[in-house]
């Protein structure tokens, strides 16, 4: 008989590690939430959820931030994996925002940074003190820093500065009323990682993140869908082009990208194989300085 | 593949961003768009030279001080294994970030100057990885083209850190010449030393045994979370969520239940994917037990003739982690340890260390931040604790500020009584 090695995969521990998370949460806090954009990450932070808890319900609701601007595909994924898992939906909206006044549409008309203040406010409505956010450190520089557990004050502000250590799997989770926690269970998830787990879970996402043709324009180098959220320039030509998207948020700041990936496999040829990164590829709202990332999640941002 | 976390301590000067950028580069993880960045920000700053440390200064503040203030995380791959780096800042005021690089790492990276040997910055680094206990540690003597890849130089670095690593018992050590400018002994065998006969730094990396670092002795189960279904389709589940410290765990083991000291046996261990013939490190599965006991969080399920001390009276080196309040004796404090929350005052103060002469001073009645020192602390309920060394996960804890609620310190259990 050979010894057993007691192996555990790469995905095995990143797996383990996130529903660890997702627990110790659950135990101790009274209102968590998950943040669900519709994109991959939280998809498989929801399927996390599912795994974490079984046989019994994923114990907190769902929360969209919704920008108005979206792909008709991710909201029918979103509703359809809701019902599935009978979690509830708790949708804060920014068009209802600006239409209260409570935000104003900025000059370019991207909702990216109106975000906040919304998402805030159904903080406070809900008070909920903890919220799963499926960021990992490897998209952005500024987060690359932040913790598992990243604390907020009553403002919602993260103060990078002044973050709490974090050792071992010792989260500290304790917060003043109207304080939160954001918690990040992908923080140690790359790209390729969520792909790669993807496949093995047989995972489903929307189709946009496949290969497809789509009427787009070439703006600043990125191609953006041409829809109601973004209408032509002046002197934009659109073409139809065979694109997928590698990220997906607000419609109106992500683009897709040139591709052929059609399948899950294919799709991770082809992460295996890029040299751009995936936010620098698709995000529009990004590109403006060196800190773009830091200074809206200063301001309480995902 | 499998997954080995490591930590880096050094400050620019020893060439740590360089040797972290090359490891990134020569992997295929960095990206076209964040070089180009990088490149920018440094012909505008000025540098000479491309300045791979703005890869990983992600802070503004860090990048208009040009240091690094916090740890950062950073990811690479290759075909063997996936790499989780926890970068640490070297300086002195920043020992609390390496404590916390360190606490998760299987593997530590030491860097020195080849013209500079080792300095005090590098005992500390080795007795801070020590204190953590974290089980292999590299030695990597950069900038050796500026030694002319000098054989002689390198031995005698090699062997002074070896006398000193020896003192503090750590584990595996292995010592690797590098130019981490040049990619000498980084992803290859450099040609410059053919004296030198290990292997590439990144060899290695992918090739060190770390299976065997996971306790698979001590049955040491903290209770996370109870999993009981208020539903119709599934009626009168009771299983007990968690991750596996150490041990291997079987159904129909006999087991314990701590602090209660009840004994029953394993009636199934289960996950979203279905039941399991065994669970071990660092599985997180849930436990159903045959008998109907009062299991909560911060319960610990162990084997009964295997037990960790129940114990109020507890030893430990604390790291204070505090810049506004000391430590100080008397004080009381949260803590948390597994997943199991008390409060605890600080009776005694034995002695506080000097983390670069291991010089102590027992005339010492607090500990200031970054300062580390042996204590005695009493807690409000017990803990089940195994001394720090044979487990860092039931032997380690947290310090919690009970009005600021800040993380303050952390301990290493050196004695439970």
């Amino acid at each position: 008989m050979s010894q057993p090695t007691y192996r555990v995969s790469h995905l095995d521990a990143l797996e383990a590690e996130s529903i660890f998370v997702m627990r110790e949460v659950v135990a101790e806090f009274e209102r968590p939430v998950l943040l669900f954009s519709g994109g991959k990450d939280s998809i498989v932070m929801l399927r996390l959820a599912e795994k974490a808890f079984a046989p019994a319900r994923i114990p907190f609701p769902v929360m969209h931030v919704d920008t108005g601007h979206n792909f008709p595909e991710v909201l029918e994924f979103r509703d359809r994996r809701v019902a599935e898992l009978g979690v509830q939906l708790v949708v804060a909206s920014v068009p209802e925002a600006l239409e209260a006044g409570l935000v104003r549409e900025s000059p370019d008309g991207m909702r990216n940074r109106i975000q906040t203040p919304v998402l805030l406010d159904a903080v406070e409505k809900y008070r909920f003190d903890a919220l799963f956010g499926g960021a990992r450190r490897d998209e952005e520089k500024a987060r690359a820093k932040e913790r598992v557990f990243s604390f907020r004050d009553e403002f919602g502000q993260w103060d990078p500065k002044n973050q709490r250590p974090e050792l071992w799997a010792l989260y500290n989770g304790r917060v003043h009323a109207a304080e939160s926690i954001r918690v990040f269970p992908l923080s140690n998830w790359t790209e390729l990682d969520i792909w790669h787990y993807v496949a093995r879970e047989r995972v489903a996402l929307p189709e946009i993140y496949f290969a497809h043709d789509r009427e787009v324009v070439d703006r600043d180098g990125m191609l953006y869908a041409v829809n109601e959220h973004l209408p032509r320039r002046a002197g934009e030509e659109s073409f139809v082009g065979r694109v997928r998207y590698r990220t997906v948020g607000d419609a109106s700041c992500t683009a897709a990208v040139r591709s052929d990936a059609d399948t899950i496999e294919n799709v991770i040829a082809e992460v295996a194989a890029t040299r751009i990164t995936e936010r620098g590829a698709t995000r529009g709202d990004d590109k403006f300085s060196e800190a773009a990332m830091e200074d809206r999640k200063r301001e309480g941002y995902f | 593949m499998d997954l080995l976390r490591f930590a880096t301590a050094g400050s620019v000067d020893d060439g740590k961003s360089t040797l972290i950028g090359r490891l990134l580069y020569d992997s295929k993880s960095i990206f076209t768009d964040q070089l180009e960045a990088v490149e920018a920000t440094s012909r505008s700053r000025g540098d000479e030279y491309t300045n791979l440390a703005l890869l990983t200064d992600g802070l503004r503040a860090e990048r208009e001080q040009g240091i690094t203030i916090d740890v950062a995380y950073r990811y690479f791959a290759t075909p063997r294994r996936k790499f989780i780096i926890a970068d640490t800042p070297g300086h002195i005021q920043y020992t609390r970030n390496m404590v916390t690089g360190a606490s998760t790492a299987n593997l530590a990276l030491i860097l020195v100057d080849a013209r500079k040997g080792m300095v005090e910055q590098s005992r500390r680094h080795a007795f801070l990885c020590s204190l953590l206990r974290v089980p292999h540690m590299v030695l990597c003597v950069n900038k050796m083209d500026l030694v002319d890849y000098a054989q002689e130089v390198f031995e005698s670095i090699a062997d002074e850190f070896s006398c000193f690593a020896m003192k503090l018992e750590a584990p595996d050590l292995a010592v690797i010449p590098i130019s981490a400018l040049h990619g000498d002994n980084i992803v290859t065998r450099s040609a410059n030393m053919p004296w030198y006969d290990g292997p590439s730094l990144l060899h290695h990396l992918e090739h060190v045994h770390i299976a065997s670092d996971r306790n698979l002795v001590d049955v040491r189960f903290p209770v996370q979370f109870v999993i009981r279904p208020q539903s119709t389709s599934v009626t009168d589940y009771r299983g007990y969520a968690g991750q596996v410290a150490s041990g291997v765990m079987k159904p129909g083991d006999e087991v314990m239940v701590l602090p209660s000291g009840f004994t029953t046996r394993i009636a199934g261990i289960d996950t979203a994917d279905g039941p399991v013939d065994e669970a071990y490190p660092p599985m997180s599965v849930t436990v159903r037990l045959e008998d109907e006991l009062d299991v909560s969080r911060g319960d610990l399920i162990c084997r009964p003739h295997n037990q960790p001390t129940v114990a109020q009276d507890v030893e430990a080196m604390l790291c204070w982690m505090d810049e506004s309040r000391p430590m100080t004796v008397g004080g009381k404090y949260a803590i948390k340890h597994t997943t199991r929350a008390a409060r605890a005052v600080v009776r005694q103060l034995h002695y506080r260390l000097d983390v670069n002469s291991l010089h102590r001073d027992e005339s010492a009645d607090s500990l200031r931040l970054n300062e580390i020192g042996r204590v005695r602390l009493r807690t409000t309920v017990p803990l089940l604790a195994d001394e720090y060394r044979r487990n860092r996960t039931t032997g380690g804890f947290i310090v919690i500020d009970e009005t600021t609620n800040r993380t303050v310190g952390a301990g290493m259990i050196v004695e439970a009584a």
